[in-house]
């Protein structure tokens, strides 16, 4: 906490609270993309995106510690994991409601993430478990600043992930029906693209970066049912500002996000829940569809 | 005369007279079941009527002007709070306090619903979902006049000043009476609002907001109208409900209450006063029911998944909730006995094969 007489500018260890933050952006950014892959490709804005990597996160715990799988090994497991488990809710619930209005998916989502919650805790029960970290050793020091080797692992995933996800979009034939899918659904079905598949497809990647995003900050802070509900408001934060139409705008929005918490939790961190509303409404009163996203005119 | 009154008037005061007749019956009948502690269940129905007042404001917002709200928990806690903090620190009467409550929530739901203006469908939906989380929040930080995480606690009893001589809310019975006055007035001001030219405009920026603005339905005047009417009723029900615990705390107004909110206006049906009414009582009932099954011994648990198997189940199967189950039984059984045209009212409350868009 600042006192008086400080000097904001130069008594706040910036260089640190940079990289705290980028890390933390980091994992908004890829729960981020996982809701905006999602609205994407189905055009349901998903509410459980939380849950689903909590009850994954979960799922790497129990194969972590009663399996005894090496970290690498559980990693993918749990990915392949969450990717079934999306395409499943897309396939069983998802597609059975009616999405002409907006409201039927955010309220079925909210049930979705309702039942995991209840589900996370009659399973494997609320009390606060630690999560084996990945990695632990001695942190990386450039200069003042303090890398922790978490916080490095957090940036390379995310990196590769990332890039990834760009060359599957631009270059796989896959990823390019999954866009043509987001851009013209009727078009994109005359042209023999399966729109079941491809939101089966979408629910299922996005559940699994939401996974990731799980078992990445699962060490850090801490593993119970509610551990996934800030990073989710966050996360829909990182969303909304950035666009919901807009997959940079995701990891744009979700890095920003990221220090801005990093900031604000180091001076004030009852308010960090407030400040990114208060963002979230701010950006949306300036451009309502998102910085980096489309506001769509509807016609009548 | 008297059957032509019944028949026109008599068949819409109807429900009101069955509710009131309720109201009147219910304490008396308690009384009477053995090994029911009436006391209890009183407290149980006052606060289903409080949650019921917050159904329909919401029912207002979501039902009839289609604009999404996952945070009328933030409402209800800045209710509660100013009633609490006025009659705690400021030693004003009850009376005086709830309806301060309920104009500065009004107040606060109008200023929110100005940038709702911009927002539409999921983005509305995260931003009041920020908004809910973001009060208590602040209660927390502003600790020193809130009481902080703790709360605040020992409220001073409801009471009324009438005239020379003024009606204390002593009894549990007493607050119930209270509590049901209450909901009874907000219910005949819903239905009259709902049925007037605002609820039908309401209903046509619900249909189609481009359809209503060229009809010339002021959008900025009606949607904020719709986000400060559905404030005032969660701020209202808010000040109640402090009054009935005699304490709060922050921890009262999780996002899990709006959800409560948002699932007893679906499970009753969306755009109906009577069915807000209804899943209010029936989900508060259930949540204690559930609390009190000896198998279970974690609720929170179960709780929460029959929660979220409700939203899914009525969405999918029951698209308009009990009021449209009720609906369906009363047509069918009203074509048996003969053949009757809707009656106008009726498309117009309804809104007619739509949702909200």
């Amino acid at each position: 906490m600042l006192s008086v007489g400080q000097n904001i500018l130069t008594d706040l260890p910036w260089g640190q609270l940079l990289v705290n933050g980028l890390a933390l952006g980091s994992l908004y950014a890829l729960t981020a993309f996982g809701i905006v892959l999602i609205f994407k490709t189905t055009q349901v804005i998903t509410f459980a995106q939380g849950e689903t990597a909590m009850f994954s996160t979960f799922v790497a715990f129990t194969l972590l510690t009663a399996f005894q799988l090496p970290f690498a090994v559980a990693f993918v497991l749990t990915m392949l994991f969450a990717g079934v488990f999306g395409a499943l809710i897309e396939r069983v619930v998802i597609r059975r409601i009616s999405t002409t209005t907006v409201l039927n998916p955010v309220i079925v989502t909210v049930g979705l993430s309702l039942i995991l919650l209840g589900a996370a805790g009659w399973i494997w029960g609320y009390e606060i478990r630690t999560f084996p970290g990945p990695v632990d050793g001695s942190p990386f020091r450039l200069g003042t600043v303090v890398v922790s080797q978490l916080n490095a692992l957090i940036f390379a995933v995310t990196l590769v992930l990332m890039a990834a996800l760009f060359g599957f979009f631009r270059f796989n034939p896959t990823g390019i029906a999954m866009r043509a899918v987001a851009e013209n659904r009727t078009a994109a079905q005359l042209m023999g693209i399966s729109i079941g598949r491809m939101n089966a497809l979408g629910w299922g990647m996005g559940t699994a970066m939401g996974a990731v995003t799980g078992m990445l900050i699962a060490p850090i802070n801490y593993l119970d049912p509610s551990m996934m509900g800030d990073v989710a408001l966050k996360a829909f934060a990182a969303a909304v500002v950035g666009g919901l139409t807009s997959l940079p705008g995701a990891v744009v929005g979700g890095l920003l996000l990221g220090i801005v918490d990093s900031v604000v939790g180091f001076e004030v961190p009852e308010l960090r829940n407030t400040i990114a509303f208060a963002l979230i409404v701010l950006v949306l009163v300036v451009r309502p569809g998102g910085l980096l996203g489309r506001h769509e005119t509807k016609k009548v | 005369m008297t059957m032509h009154w019944l028949r026109t008037r008599g068949r819409a005061a109807a429900p009101y007279g069955l509710g009131l007749a309720a109201v009147l019956v219910i304490p008396p009948v308690l009384g009477v079941i053995p090994g029911v502690a009436p006391g209890y269940v009183l407290y149980l129905v006052s606060l289903g009527l409080i949650y019921a007042v917050v159904a329909i404001g919401l029912g207002i917002l979501i039902g009839h002007t289609g604009q999404i709200s996952l945070g009328h928990a933030g409402f209800f806690a800045i209710g509660a709070y100013a009633s609490a903090l006025l009659t705690l620190r400021m030693g004003l009467p009850f009376v005086v306090a709830v309806l301060v409550a309920g104009s500065l929530s009004g107040a606060i739901g109008f200023l929110l619903g100005l940038p709702a203006l911009r927002l539409s469908g999921p983005y509305l939906a995260v931003a009041t979902l920020g908004f809910g989380l973001a009060i208590p929040q602040l209660v927390v930080w502003q600790g020193s006049w809130t009481g902080g995480s703790s709360g605040l606690h020992g409220l001073p009893l409801a009471s009324l000043p009438l005239g020379a001589f003024t009606i204390v809310f002593r009894t549990d019975q007493d607050y119930y009476y209270l509590a049901a006055a209450v909901l009874i007035v907000l219910t005949i001001f819903a239905r009259n609002i709902v049925t007037s030219h605002t609820g039908r405009a309401f209903v046509a920026i619900r249909d189609s907001e481009i359809a209503a603005r060229a009809m010339g339905v002021d959008l900025v005047r009606y949607k904020t109208t719709a986000f400060a009417l559905s404030a005032l009723y969660a701020g209202i029900a808010g000040a109640l409900y402090a009054h009935l615990l005699h304490g709060i705390s922050p921890e009262d107004f999780t996002v899990l209450l709006s959800v409560d909110f948002l699932t007893m206006i679906v499970l009753g049906g969306l755009g109906s006063v009577g069915g807000a009414l209804s899943g209010a009582l029936l989900l508060t009932f259930l949540q204690n029911a559930l609390t009190r099954l000896p198998v279970v011994h974690d609720f929170k648990n179960l709780y929460i998944v029959v929660l979220g198997a409700i939203l899914i189940l009525t969405i999918a199967f029951l698209p308009r909730g009990l009021a449209g189950v009720m609906r369906s039984v009363r047509q069918r059984w009203a074509a048996r006995v003969r053949h009757d045209a809707p009656r106008v009212d009726q498309i117009v409350e309804l809104g007619e094969g739509s949702g909200v868009r």
